[in-house]
């Protein structure tokens, strides 16, 4: 079980603060923490109970992790919720980001409120079908930094599971923030009675992030989540070729723009040039990148993701990459995965009952 | 990132001793202390809290000039830890990084405002991955067919430009990547009245130096994010008047 059970300042032999002898062993002792242990009721949670109710009703869980952070989680949480509602399921996002809240702004909720019902707090609706829950939405002032310590946040995310009103849903897709800490032993330890289908991981291609991804692989193992599959994100760039900027670079280390030249050089004398792609590796993925990771830890690999400047800007905006043309390179690769995602796990028959 | 992996953090009687990468660079971390790198580390607060305490009570950090602290991302239990412990011995500063999507710049205007309530003054802010900039002749070149499918047709290119277009060659081919038309960092900065150190270019060369734990700044290699950093510094080093720490190695030595 996690750590979190057995306090820092426990006594050696601690059995943990759940345990049955929680502070009536020998080994509490003198500990700092033995009258509160003895005193703490036992036995089920009663909040464990209630979450289970709110969730009777939802059929798959998910979570989407990152090792790191910036690696385009909530890009991929975001992009993933619009693709599932688009096929005609019910879809809630919960964004238990409580630091860096990033889900209504890529959702295009900005701003919204959360409202009450007698049946619980509402989800913010980007559509019929797919509601949104955030700690954003609670911020009076969106530069206001949230600096609470772990039992704080851990307040909120159980208040989240708690109060908010899903309805029925096909999926509950759970946004975290990067790591392994309070926000994410809370969700499992919240959600797992009533099953968590598993956990996308996000990456990028550099060894540092895939170190960490390690790390949130063998979280998963330990916390006994299913690895539904990595995505390996921000894995190369691929643009028009037109839609690049030009640089010279003079002898004194001076960029000078050349742009403007180089397209109507490209016109006049190798027009068939114009409509190339032009790929970087960007982030160097000689040692195998996440594919290999994956093949050595065992854990479904389920594709990569461009770096598209047109995904970049559909989620600043707030938008589907999937509902017009402009994402050309990004949205076909997070189609393919995220198909690849509901083939994996037996998730096609609810599509077909859905149509 | 500094070429310690596999490192061990040895006791001497003055305490924990750092991991030396040179005799004047000594690096501490938590990564030298599991044995398989791969375990997970799932703590709660509390416990982040104590090692973060043990780093600064039992690490013998002899004399320094500059104590460099890397942080995690967010403003939770390790940030409130290190300003709360290292706040009353003087913090000089906090560098805040970040990219030039307006979801990044959302969160760095949360950690300006954490430093401004923990009386953490700003240094400035580094807009990162701002941009990619690559030789030409470094890029692959795909064609699309009606199919949708992709053909790499790099050979041909760059036999086409070094026969038709040889002066093409020697460019440098930009992609802003991230958009910053809404301004990017610098504008949030005048916006929130922090300063704006500059902006690093996506470079895959900073990423392989980082990979192989090597300075950017020693060989040619990473030549266009070497440089930008290289101003950054500067300029940091300047606005705060470190500039009298230098001088006064540079007669030391």
């Amino acid at each position: 079980m996690a750590d979190g059970d057995i306090p820092e300042d426990a006594n050696e032999h601690c059995p943990g603060t759940q345990s049955e002898s929680a502070g009536k062993s020998d080994a509490c002792e003198g500990c700092p923490n033995q009258e509160a242990c003895a005193t703490a009721p036992k036995g089920p949670d009663p909040d464990l109970v209630v979450i289970a109710e709110r969730m009777a009703n939802v059929k798959h869980k998910i979570l989407v992790l990152s090792g790191k952070g910036g690696v385009g989680k909530s890009t991929f949480s975001a992009q993933l919720s619009f693709a599932l509602a688009a096929m005609n399921l019910q879809i809630g996002l919960l964004d238990i980001d409580i630091c860096g809240p990033s889900i209504p702004k890529m959702l295009g909720l900005e701003g919204q409120e959360i409202h009450q019902s007698n049946l619980g707090w509402s989800p913010v609706y980007v559509d019929d079908n797919l509601g949104v829950m955030s700690i954003g939405f609670m911020l009076p002032d969106p530069d206001e930094a949230v600096i609470w310590r772990g039992p704080r946040k851990n307040g909120l995310i159980k208040n989240f599971l708690k109060e908010v009103y899903w309805n029925e849903l096909d999926f509950l897709v759970v946004d975290a923030p990067p790591g392994t800490s309070d926000e994410h032993i809370s969700i499992v330890q919240c959600l797992g009675a009533t099953g968590i289908d598993g956990a996308i991981i996000v990456t990028t291609p550099q060894q540092v992030s895939l170190i960490d991804v390690r790390k949130e692989i063998n979280f998963c193992k330990k916390v006994g989540v299913k690895v539904l599959g990595v995505v390996e994100n921000m894995s190369g760039l691929c643009q028009p070729l037109m839609d690049f900027k030009f640089m010279r670079t003079t002898e004194t280390g001076e960029h000078i723009d050349v742009s403007e030249r180089v397209r109507e050089y490209l016109k006049e004398k190798a027009p068939e040039l114009q409509n190339l792609i032009a790929c970087s590796e960007v982030f160097d993925s000689s040692s195998g990148g996440a594919e290999k990771m994956c093949r050595e830890m065992e854990v479904p690999f389920l594709g990569k993701v461009p770096l598209d400047p047109q995904l970049c800007k559909a989620a600043e905006e707030g938008r589907s990459c999937f509902i017009d043309k402009k994402c050309q390179v990004s949205a076909p690769a997070l189609k393919i995965i995220i198909e690849k995602m509901i083939e994996n796990n037996g998730f096609s028959s609810m599509l077909v009952d859905s149509a | 990132m500094l070429g310690l992996e596999g490192q061990d953090i040895r006791q001497s009687n003055f305490g924990w001793s750092p991991v030396y990468v040179d005799s004047n660079l000594g690096v501490l971390s938590i990564g030298f202390m599991l044995p398989d790198p791969d375990e997970a580390v799932i703590w709660r607060g509390p416990r982040k809290k104590g090692l973060i305490k043990n780093f600064l009570k039992e690490v013998y950090w002899n004399e320094l000039d500059f104590l460099v602290v890397d942080s995690p991302p967010g403003t939770s239990d390790e940030h409130i830890s290190i300003v709360q412990c290292l706040g009353a011995t003087g913090m000089d500063g906090a560098i805040i990084v970040t990219t030039p999507q307006q979801v990044s710049l959302i969160d760095v205007r949360k950690e300006i405002n954490f430093c401004k309530k923990v009386g953490v003054k700003v240094l400035g802010v580094v807009e990162n991955m701002s941009g990619l900039s690559q030789p030409v002749m470094d890029f692959k070149f795909v064609r699309m067919t009606e199919t949708g499918e992709h053909i790499d047709v790099s050979e041909w290119v760059r036999e086409y430009f070094k026969e038709k277009a040889p002066e093409l060659q020697d460019l440098i081919a930009c992609s802003e990547v991230f958009d910053s038309s809404s301004g990017g960092a610098e504008k949030m900065c005048r916006e929130m009245g922090v300063p704006f150190l500059g902006k690093v270019p996506l470079d895959p060369q900073i990423c392989k130096a980082a990979e192989e734990g090597r300075s950017c700044f020693i060989d040619q290699k990473c030549g266009v994010g070497a440089p930008a950093l290289k101003i950054i510094i500067e300029k940091l080093i300047e606005n705060n008047e470190f500039s009298r720490v230098l001088l006064n190695n540079a007669y030391a030595s």
